[in-house]
């Protein structure tokens, strides 16, 4: 089971990074989502997946499944779903207001 | 009870920060209570630091979790350095926004995410745990990204996007190496990882793991080569804003790596601090070069903060009591000085109407005070003795020329005249000669005394180093034996 999670986030982490390498500000915004989510897979992954046991921790138990991976998830869950939210908006303004959503044409010049 | 007192430096900037939503359109008001409640914080932090120092270190275990399972905030010498310095920069910030602050961005909550940024940074600075550390960039991070935007023009939503999908991917990349160091330890508490690490059987995949971390923080402190997005992101927003993420956005880099790299990872030092003395002599050859390519005045400003993150990677890096105090001092100083040149640079800009320096000139006849202030800063930030630069170079040059790294202490040297040069440059070019064009505005007094109590700070910390580098040494002594914090966390 861990392997297979290990593949699966590890193809979101390859779709992600191709995403983010395209010159559309949209794209690259769903890259970075999809990068987030291999994240969190891989965090879950890491706990090591233990199925139907208890999440705790009492002295002698040597079973359990561990509580903490899921906690530090759902932090980043929270975080990553209102920064892409966020980025969502941005994206759109800069879209407005520099008339472009190709990466390679939003540059600068020194002397603004 | 006295543990609660390491929350108050976050909890005040958070509670009034989100109390302060309500009054956007009482311009007055906000302006009134958010200076009460940055003189506050001040003298909370004055007391902690002066608490920590007398009794010894303070921590505080949330909901009454005890280390290693709970979330606990730590307030070592070294946080509390670094809290002080937090608030004073907040104290001038809070001046320098009494005139540069327009109605507009009160009304787009400047002075909540203000004061979020502070939370954050504090947070990052009191935290005691790798993923709350991530926590507290994410709150920073988000306050900054709403910073970085007020203003809403065009090439400041161009550079913010590119500013913010930077450092969400540096974000992602923090989560997923702190997954890889609980699923190799199996903890996220920093004193029980500091424990740990030296027991984990395949020492490799430990130093892999310290090296992605290093490209984390490396992201946000703008190290070669992960600088490119600082410079042109630092110079869009409103002044005060550049201020305050020149002064405080990259050092929480700097710091998690001061963390980081003396408590956890510091078991392969030939490895690690030999890459990282490398990627600090990159850095300060990049940042001058790029702060000499220029002739934008916020620009060679914001290429400065590389070098000086160069020369504390170099403490880092050479790794002895010395040179970590070198560190340290030169965190300090540079929060203090690099706040000051944007400060400066932007009422500069103001002054004259434009950034381009070759369409300044004569500035010292209408703004005399700016002039001679930008003349010492440019002093402070180059090292020349006896001021607080002088100090802090002193110390990493000799730390490195101590174990042997004579290339990265002449790299360190040359940078620091380089850096002068590219700063006197805006002396000579904006303040001498002849007054090529009226000045748009006159020198707003606020943003001057700012500016003031900032060099002032500087010039204190480099005359009277004698008094502050005892308390600097002592916060360096207890990193370079990650016992002390270890004992005492855990309470063993």
């Amino acid at each position: 089971m861990e392997i297979l999670m290990s593949i699966l986030a590890g193809t979101l982490f390859a779709a992600g990074v191709y995403l983010i390498l395209q010159k559309q500000l949209l794209k690259i915004v769903l890259g970075t989502a999809l990068l987030s989510h291999g994240a969190h897979l891989f965090i879950l992954t890491m706990g090591k997946l233990n199925r139907g046991k208890p999440p705790i921790l009492i002295e002698g138990i040597k079973d359990y499944t561990d509580p903490l991976p899921q906690a530090l998830i759902l932090t980043s869950i929270v975080i990553s779903f209102g920064v892409t939210s966020f980025l969502l908006v941005l994206a759109y303004r800069t879209y407005q207001s520099n008339k472009t959503d190709m990466m390679d044409q939003l540059r600068g010049t020194d002397d603004e | 009870m006295m543990s609660n007192l390491v929350f108050l430096p976050i909890f005040i900037p958070l509670f009034f920060g989100a109390l302060l939503v309500f009054f956007n359109k009482k311009q007055k008001a906000t302006v009134n209570i958010s200076f009460l409640v940055v003189l506050l914080n001040f003298g909370v932090s004055i007391f902690l630091s002066y608490h920590v120092f007398s009794t010894g270190p303070l921590t505080l275990e949330t909901g009454g979790w005890k280390a290693p399972y709970g979330i606990i905030l730590v307030a070592d010498k070294l946080s509390v350095i670094m809290i002080l310095a937090v608030n004073v920069i907040a104290l001038t910030a809070a001046i320098f926004a009494l005139s540069s602050v327009t109605e507009k961005m009160i009304e787009h909550y400047f002075y909540p995410l203000f004061f979020l940024l502070i939370a954050g940074v504090s947070g990052a600075f009191l935290t005691g745990d790798l993923f709350n550390l991530f926590v507290f960039f994410e709150v920073l991070l988000m306050a900054s990204y709403g910073l970085i935007i007020i203003g809403g023009s065009k090439h400041q939503f161009r550079e913010s996007v590119k500013y913010i999908l930077l450092n969400l991917f540096s974000s992602i990349l923090f989560v997923t190496t702190v997954a890889f160091l609980y699923s190799v330890t199996g903890t996220v508490n920093m004193a029980q990882l500091g424990e740990r690490v030296g027991q984990v059987e395949q020492q490799g995949i430990l130093t892999g793991i310290g090296i992605l971390l290093f490209i984390v923080f490396a992201t946000k402190g703008a190290l070669f080569p992960l600088y490119f997005w600082l410079p042109k992101s630092y110079i869009v927003p409103s002044p005060i804003v550049s201020a305050l993420f020149g002064a405080l956005l990259t050092k929480v880099g700097v710091y998690s790596m001061l963390r980081v790299f003396t408590l956890i990872f510091s078991h392969k030092l030939e490895l690690t601090h030999t890459f990282f003395i490398w990627i600090a002599t990159l850095t300060m050859i990049i940042g001058v070069i790029g702060a000499l390519s220029t002739s934008n005045v916020k620009l060679i400003i914001a290429y400065n903060i590389m070098p000086a993150i160069g020369f504390m990677l170099l403490g880092i890096g050479t790794f002895s009591a010395e040179s970590l105090a070198g560190t340290i001092y030169y965190l300090v100083h540079d929060m203090a000085i690099k706040a000051a040149l944007f400060f400066l640079a932007g009422l500069l800009v103001w002054h004259a109407g434009t950034s381009n320096l070759k369409k300044m000139g004569g500035y010292i006849k209408t703004a005399p005070l700016m002039g001679w202030m930008f003349f010492i800063a440019a002093l402070i930030l180059a090292g020349i003795p006896p001021f607080s630069g002088f100090i802090g170079k002193y110390l990493l040059l000799r730390g490195a020329m101590d174990e042997g790294h004579y290339i990265a202490a002449g790299v360190g040297l040359l940078s620091s005249l380089l850096i002068l040069f590219s700063v006197i440059r805006i002396f000579i070019g904006a303040f001498w000669g002849e007054l090529k064009e009226e000045p748009k505005q006159s020198v707003r007094t606020s943003g001057l005394a700012a500016s003031a109590v900032l060099i002032a700070i500087s010039i204190l910390l480099g005359v009277g180093a004698e008094w502050f580098y005892p308390y600097v040494q002592a916060a360096a002594d207890s990193l370079i034996d990650p016992q002390i914090y270890i004992d005492y966390v855990l309470k063993e």
